[in-house]
C-alpha cells in the first residue's frame, strides 16, 4: 500500500511542481495577481465558497444536469448503436443522421436548445444528451458489429433465441467499445455543461465562473475552475476503475 | 436408415462484394448413427460450408438435408458444434461457458453445477473452472469448448477443423482424447479437416472432397487398429494415408492454381 502511495505521489509529482511554480510566480510578482492569483489565495477563496454554500448548491445543479444528460445519452445511445448494428432498417434510418450530426460542434446548439427549452435545466440536459449520445452510439455500433459469428452460432446451437443472443452475446461483445465511447462522452459532458452554463444560466459551475469573473473576484473564479478540473479528473479516474472491473475478463 | 442425409445440395456463397461463388455442387452424403466421418479436402472446397449447412447455420437453398428424418431448418441442441477458434464466450469463465448451454436447456441449477464439473473433469480442466479463456492456452481453450458442447449432450458433434489452431503435440494429444471420449459416449461425429493423417486416425470413413465447387469425390473406409500405440507407423495406416493423399493431391493442386489465378 505504501509502495502504491509512493508510486502515485511520484506519478503526479509534475502537478506538485506546477503548483509550487504557480505559487512562486504570483508571490514574486512576476505576473499580476489579477491575471493569476496565488494558489494560496485561490485555496482561501475556495474555503469561503464552500462555507457559504455557493459551491455546493451550484455544484449540485451542475451535477444534476450533467448526470441526467449523460444517463439519457448512455441508455438511448447504447440501445440505438446496438440496434443499428444488428438491424438494417434502423441503420438505414439513423446512420445518415448520426453521420451528419457527428462533426457539428455541439456548442453551436446552445442557443437552439435555449429557444426550445428555455434557460433552465432542460436546455442543458438536452444539449449534453445530444452531444454525448454520438460517441456512445458509435461505440455501441462498432462494438456490436464486432460480435463474432462463431459466438452467435454457438449460442444458437445451445438454444438461445434472438433476444437472448442480443443480450448474452452482442451486448457483452460490444461492451469494450461501448465503455470507451462512454468515457469520451463523460469528458464531453463536462465541456458542454460548463459551456452552456457560462452562456445562459442562473446557477451551476459555469454560471458561477462567469459571474465571479464579471465581478472581478478572480481568486474565487479560479477556485471554481480548479474545482471543475479536479471533478473531471476524479470522474475519469473513477470511470476507468469501473471499466477495468467490468472488463476483468480481458486482463 | 442413415441419421444424417445430405441430398443433392448445391450452395452459392454470396460475398458482400463481388460475384457469387458456387461453393457446393450436387453434394450427397449419408452418415450413420454413431459413425465418425471425416470431411477432407483442400482449403476453399466448401467442407466447412457443408458442415454449417448440416448445423442449420446457413439456409439450404437447393437440395435437402435431413437429420433423423426431419429436414434441417435451424440450429438445434441435437447438433453441437466445435469451431477451430474455440468460440468460447471470453467474458465467461470456463465454468460459466459450460453452464450457459445447460441453462439454455432449462436444466435445474444444482444439476447444472454437477454436470458442468463432471465435464470439466472429463476434459482435464479441473482447477481451471474459474479461469477466463484469455488465460488459457489454445489446447485448454479447445478442451473447454469441447466440454461445453459435450455437456448439453448433442447426438451429433459437428467439428470444424477443431485442432487446426493447435501446435503439433497438443493436436495429437487432443486427437487421442477425442477418440477416447467418442468411444465412451454414443455420438455421431462429422469432423472437417485438411490433414490426411488426422482424418485416417480419427474417422471410420473419410469423405474426400474436390476443389471448388465442392463435390464428394470418394468415400474411403478406414479399418485400422487405433488402440495400437504404434498406429502411425503401422502398414495399414501408412497405406491408407498414401491412398487418400493421392486422391487429395490433385484437388489441392487445382485449388492452388485457382487461388493463384
Amino acid at each position: 500500500m505504501t509502495a502504491g502511495l509512493m508510486k502515485m505521489l511520484l506519478r503526479y509529482s509534475p502537478l506538485l511542481i506546477l503548483a509550487i511554480g504557480w505559487e512562486l510566480v504570483s508571490r514574486l510578482g512576476l505576473v499580476s495577481s489579477d491575471a493569476l492569483p496565488s494558489l494560496s489565495a485561490v485555496a482561501a477563496a475556495w474555503i469561503d465558497l464552500v462555507r457559504d454554500g455557493d459551491l455546493v448548491s451550484n455544484g449540485l445543479s451542475s451535477l444534476y444536469r450533467g448526470g441526467a444528460g449523460l444517463a439519457l445519452a448512455i441508455v438511448i445511445g447504447g440501445v440505438l448503436g446496438i440496434l443499428m448494428a444488428r438491424w438494417k432498417p434502423v441503420n438505414v434510418i439513423f446512420g445518415p443522421i448520426v453521420e451528419i450530426f457527428y462533426p457539428v460542434p455541439k456548442t453551436a446548439l446552445i442557443p437552439i436548445t435555449v429557444i426550445w427549452l428555455g434557460l433552465g435545466d432542460g436546455s442543458k440536459i438536452l444539449l449534453i444528451f445530444l452531444g454525448c449520445m454520438i460517441p456512445v452510439t458509435i461505440g455501441a455500433f462498432n462494438g456490436a458489429r464486432s460480435a463474432e459469428q462463431a459466438l452467435i452460432w454457438s449460442a444458437r446451437s445451445m438454444g438461445a433465441d434472438r433476444i437472448r443472443i442480443l443480450w448474452d452475446v452482442v451486448v457483452p461483445s460490444a461492451l469494450p467499445e461501448l465503455l470507451n465511447g462512454i468515457r469520451t462522452a463523460l469528458a464531453l459532458a463536462f465541456i458542454l455543461l460548463v459551456a452552456s452554463e457560462l452562456i445562459t444560466a442562473q446557477n451551476g459551475f459555469g454560471y458561477l465562473i462567469g459571474s465571479l469573473g464579471d465581478n472581478g473576484n478572480y481568486d474565487a473564479m479560479y477556485a471554481v475552475v480548479l474545482t471543475v478540473a479536479l471533478l473531471g479528473f476524479a470522474a475519469d479516474r473513477l470511470y476507468q476503475l469501473l471499466m477495468h472491473e467490468m472488463l476483468i475478463w480481458r486482463h | 436408415m442413415a441419421q444424417i442425409v445430405v441430398d443433392r445440395v448445391r450452395h452459392l456463397y454470396r460475398p458482400p462484394r463481388g460475384k457469387p461463388v458456387l461453393a457446393l455442387e450436387d453434394v450427397s452424403l449419408e452418415v450413420r448413427e454413431r459413425e465418425f466421418l471425416a470431411l477432407l479436402g483442400p482449403s476453399g472446397c466448401g467442407k466447412s460450408t457443408l458442415l454449417y449447412l448440416i448445423g442449420g447455420f446457413l439456409p439450404v437453398e437447393s437440395g435437402g438435408i435431413a437429420v433423423d428424418g426431419k429436414p434441417v431448418a435451424a440450429p438445434g441442441p441435437d447438433r453441437g458444434i466445435v469451431f477451430q477458434h474455440f468460440a468460447l464466450f471470453p467474458w465467461k469463465t470456463v465454468r460459466g461457458n459450460i453452464l450457459y448451454g445447460l441453462e439454455r436447456q432449462g436444466m435445474p441449477s444444482a444439476e447444472r453445477q454437477k454436470r458442468a464439473q463432471q465435464f470439466i473433469d472429463l476434459v482435464g480442466l479441473t482447477g481451471f473452472e474459474d479461469s477466463y479463456p484469455s488465460h488459457l492456452s489454445g489446447g485448454m481453450k479447445q478442451r473447454a469448448a469441447l466440454a461445453r458442447t459435450l455437456a448439453f449432450d448433442p447426438k451429433i458433434l459437428l467439428m470444424d477443423e477443431p485442432f487446426g489452431a493447435l501446435d503439433a503435440q497438443t493436436r495429437h494429444l487432443m486427437q487421442t482424447e477425442l477418440l477416447g471420449i467418442w468411444q465412451r459416449t454414443p455420438k455421431t461425429v462429422i469432423f472437417v479437416t485438411h490433414d490426411v493423417q488426422e482424418a485416417v486416425y480419427l474417422a471410420d470413413r473419410v469423405a474426400v472432397m474436390s476443389a471448388r465447387p465442392g463435390r464428394i469425390k470418394t468415400i474411403v473406409d478406414i479399418k485400422v487398429d487405433k488402440t495400437d500405440p504404434g498406429v502411425f507407423k503401422a502398414k495399414a495406416f501408412v497405406d491408407k494415408v498414401d491412398e487418400i493423399w493421392n486422391l487429395v493431391k490433385e484437388e489441392a493442386i487445382k485449388a492452388q492454381v485457382e487461388h493463384a489465378s
